[in-house]
């Protein structure tokens, strides 16, 4: 880093407000379910091009977006994760040509249910990566874990408990 | 439960960032981890046999491996457990490395991360099931898909290792690009003479079945058993019937069609073929300049054939082929965007031209007889002017990426111009000279110390007309001063491209394609001939810009790898496919419905529940085929009872790794 940078960086830090002090130390837990195609290999790619992005979130590999039942999701948000992101193949590059519609479609009755739920659809995030887009996956990383800073850590909703999601 | 974690330094990739004694001893605490120990290089040979000796040791009965991405090296691990005895599909891979080590740079949250990932492996890797893979027979015929170099040297491989193959070519004739050059670098063959003896060994050969001007339309299946649509365009000549005496090609009236095979510097007819060495050497109609079939009124043709082969009537015909194997050749295009060439006069002035027009016009058999004249007003040129990097390496106006051929292909022209004009000036405006083959760079040399040519390093900026002349402006970099020069002739090195369909034909193929639209290898390094479909395979430039060996070399890899699939007894079906529990079904059809494959269908079984000894009731359940499923797990997501399942990524494994990363990482948060 160059002499100016850290300057700024420092005075950045000392203007800063305990409380943004706070967020930007504190890491969220974010799972992150993934197709092993394009998303995965997108993740990878960032790996290789060694890309930094922070250590909040926790892949799960599947083979296909079309794969995530839609209560992963809830059952993430139910054990207390502070965000979940699915990512797919984008549209016409599924690897098994359609299973992204299928994921496209099933989310979008998540997002309505999670807020008829009442549950923080703010912190669930679904996007398509392609297997060249490192990049772009470690800025989606980068940026929904600022988002997720921002909104603190989840607290939970007040449901009575259920068996199983 | 017995198992075992295997933390991989990967020399200093991982232990740099990550504590992977930390991780070890982490990981000895796991639910039923018996055994933990670290290695510099897990995938190495000393690394697998630590494996294998702690599994009989420890009686380990499940492997965590933590180390790259599975995607990399999960085979190796999985033939690693097997050969000691355990079934290959209880093995897990934590990827600490592409997601952990290579992206953190904070040892105490990256050893962590790695500590987490290796806990959701373990919690997967305690309700992994051991799994088969079931055989599959193999179709011995392969399909080549483009009929260049690439395309004839894969079909002609194949073939001549005894099995039967379909090049499909859209255009009437194979040959692709290289048939249009006049001679190929460094050798200065003449590309036709080293090109078309291939060609015609093709038509010859008793296992190859070219299909020309036909295009692919669809792909389904499965390595081993690809079931492929193939439109033959109506050609409306009746190969049959057809000598190719080429009386039609004369009197057909229609004459003004800008030649593509000639770049558009010279012209054919309506019936035409594409060049006088063509194979098949038999022509085709184009119907959208067929007077004929625009205004019903001609024939010609039809009247002058001594042996009655124009058929007006014909119809395309589509085709349903099974393959074992597809290798696909499709090349490259020439970038033609004249908007973004405009700085150069590209489509504006005449003598202004494509360097795979200057190949034509300095070919032998091209619309000029190999004399190189200006296309405006038909003189030789005392001068010309070659500009490199017209479209690549410029992010702003074409491609980021480096053409590969063009340092080459200029300094051949310069050299051949030089050969047959004596007194012409050569100019050659280059970024940098990029001669990385075999006798390259003494070739280039060659050209500029004993073919004069004058190289010049710098961009050219603007290429502008002064009274019958082009001047080129640009700068001398190594001077460090602005130059113009004033020349008869500029030739643009332009970018190779992917063509514009390229997309569309990876979609029909599912195959990746890259940014660009260049055809993804399944590893840049050590898959660079694969996809990662199994039984596709990449030939030439289609993949990326190469230049005629590299392309040739590619193409014999691919037909090995062809040859290599097709001499096995069986293929191996998936092991992670989907199953359906027949007890739960209620037979609703939503996974039929939205399964990608066709591969499961509604059967009716006898219904134990509700059957009795003398009475059977039947009922309706979902049925998974085994060899068509390829475990995208859409069914598994859709099912509403839970009955459809899919084989290592079942949801209980995924929600045991949600489990297990939750109750770790966020214990003691609520
Ligand atoms: S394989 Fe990536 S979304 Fe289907």
């Amino acid at each position: 880093m160059s002499e100016d940078a850290v300057l700024v960086e420092e005075k950045a830090e000392l203007e800063s407000s305990e409380s943004t002090q706070q967020e930007r130390t504190w890491q969220p837990i974010i799972l992150g379910i993934l197709c092993n195609w394009c998303s995965y290999a997108g993740a990878d790619l960032a790996g290789t091009s060694r890309l930094q992005y922070p250590e909040s979130i926790r892949i799960i590999r599947v083979p296909c977006s079309g794969r995530v039942d839609p209560a992963f999701v809830l059952k993430a948000f139910r054990k207390g994760f502070d965000g979940v992101m699915v990512l797919g193949c984008h549209p016409g590059d599924c690897h098994y040509a359609k299973g992204n519609y299928y994921a496209r479609r099933r989310i979008t009755l998540l997002q309505d249910l999670l807020k008829a739920l009442g549950l923080p659809e703010e912190r669930f995030h679904f996007e398509w990566v392609s297997a060249s887009e490192g990049n772009r996956f470690a800025e989606l990383v980068q940026e929904f874990t600022e988002k997720i800073r921002r909104l603190g850590p989840f607290k939970g909703v007040v449901t009575p408990e259920k068996k199983t999601l | 439960m017995r198992i075992g974690v295997f933390v991989c330094w990967c020399g200093s990739n991982i232990a740099k960032t990550v504590d992977v004694e930390k991780v070890v001893e982490a990981a000895r605490e796991m639910p039923g981890v018996v055994y933990a120990t670290d290695y510099k290089y897990m995938c190495s040979e000393p690394g697998q046999n630590i494996i294998q000796d702690a599994i009989k040791e420890h009686k380990l009965d499940r492997i965590v491996v933590a180390s790259c991405s599975p995607r990399l090296h999960e085979p190796t691990f999985q033939r690693c457990v097997e050969a000691a005895g355990l079934n290959p599909y209880m093995v897990e891979m934590a990827n600490i490395r592409e997601q952990c080590s290579w992206v953190h740079d904070r040892t105490p949250e990256a050893t962590q991360h790695a500590i987490d990932l290796v806990r959701m492996a373990v919690a997967k890797v305690a309700k992994n099931e051991p799994l088969t893979r079931s055989r599959l027979g193999i179709t011995r015929k392969a399909l080549v898909i483009g009929g260049g170099v690439a395309g004839i040297q894969a079909a002609l491989d194949i073939a001549d290792a005894g099995y039967p193959v379909v090049l499909v070519e859209r255009t009437p004739s194979i040959g692709g690009h290289m048939a249009q050059y006049d001679k190929t670098f460094p050798t200065l063959d003449c590309a036709a003479c080293i090109l078309t003896p291939k060609m015609v060994d093709c038509a010859s050969h008793p296992l190859i079945e070219i299909w020309s001007y036909s295009e692919v339309e669809e792909v389904n299946g499965f390595v081993g058993n690809f079931e492929v649509k193939v439109r033959r365009r109506a050609k409306s000549v009746d190969e049959s019937k057809c000598t190719g005496c080429g009386l039609c090609l004369e009197k057909c009236p229609v004459k003004d069609i800008p030649s593509e095979f000639d770049e558009g510097t010279g012209t054919r007819r309506a019936i035409y073929r594409p060049f006088p060495q063509s194979v098949p050497n038999k022509p085709v109609i184009d119907r959208d300049h067929c007077r004929y079939f625009q205004t019903g009124k001609c024939g010609v043709c039809q009247k002058i054939c001594p042996v009655g082969a124009i058929d007006y009537e014909q119809q395309d015909q589509v085709v349903t082929e099974k393959f074992g194997a597809i290798v696909v050749a499709t090349g490259f295009d020439v970038w033609r965007d004249e908007r973004a060439m405009a700085q150069f006069g590209y489509g504006k002035y005449p003598d202004v031209i494509s360097s795979l027009q200057f190949e034509r016009l300095m070919n032998a058999s091209g619309p000029t007889d190999g004399k190189i004249v200006r296309p405006s007003d038909g003189k030789t040129p005392r001068s010309i002017a070659f500009i490199s990097c017209v479209g690549s390496r410029d992010e702003e106006h074409g491609y980021p990426y480096c053409s590969k051929v063009c340092c080459m292909y200029n300094a051949k022209q310069a050299l051949l111009a030089k050969d047959k004009l004596h007194d012409v000036q050569t100019y050659v405006f280059y970024m940098d000279i990029r001669a990385n083959g075999k006798g390259y760079e003494e070739f280039v040399r060659r050209t500029i110390e004993e073919y004069g040519a004058n190289y010049i390093r710098g961009r050219v900026s603007r290429v502008y007309p002064d009274g019958d002349q082009l001047v080129v402006k640009g700068a001398d970099t190594l001077l460090g001063r602005p130059l113009e020069v004033r020349v008869d002739l500029v030739v643009l090195a332009t970018a190779m491209k992917p063509h514009d369909d390229a997309k569309e034909l990876a979609r029909k193929l599912g195959i990746s394609t890259d940014q660009y639209d260049w055809f993804s290898e399944a590893h840049p390094k050590l898959r660079p001939v694969e996809v990662l479909t199994d039984g596709i395979y990449l030939a030439g430039a289609c993949q990326y810009p190469k230049d005629i060996p590299d392309t040739v070399a590619q193409a014999s890899g691919a037909a090995s790898k062809v040859v290599g699939l097709f001499s096995k007894e069986a293929i191996l079906s998936e092991a992670m496919t989907a199953y359906v529990n027949e007890d739960t079904c209620v037979g609703c059809g939503l996974c039929v419905e939205v399964c990608p494959f066709g591969a499961i269908e509604l059967v009716e079984v006898v219904d134990r529940e509700k059957s009795t000894r003398d009475n059977q009731v039947m009922k309706k359940v979902a049925r998974v085929n085994e060899g068509v499923c390829k475990g995208c797990g859409t069914c598994a997501a859709a099912c509403r009872s839970g009955s459809a399942r899919l084989r290592g990524f079942d949801t209980k494994q995924i929600l045991a790794e949600i489990d297990a990363l939750a109750d770790a990482a966020l214990a003691g948060r609520q």
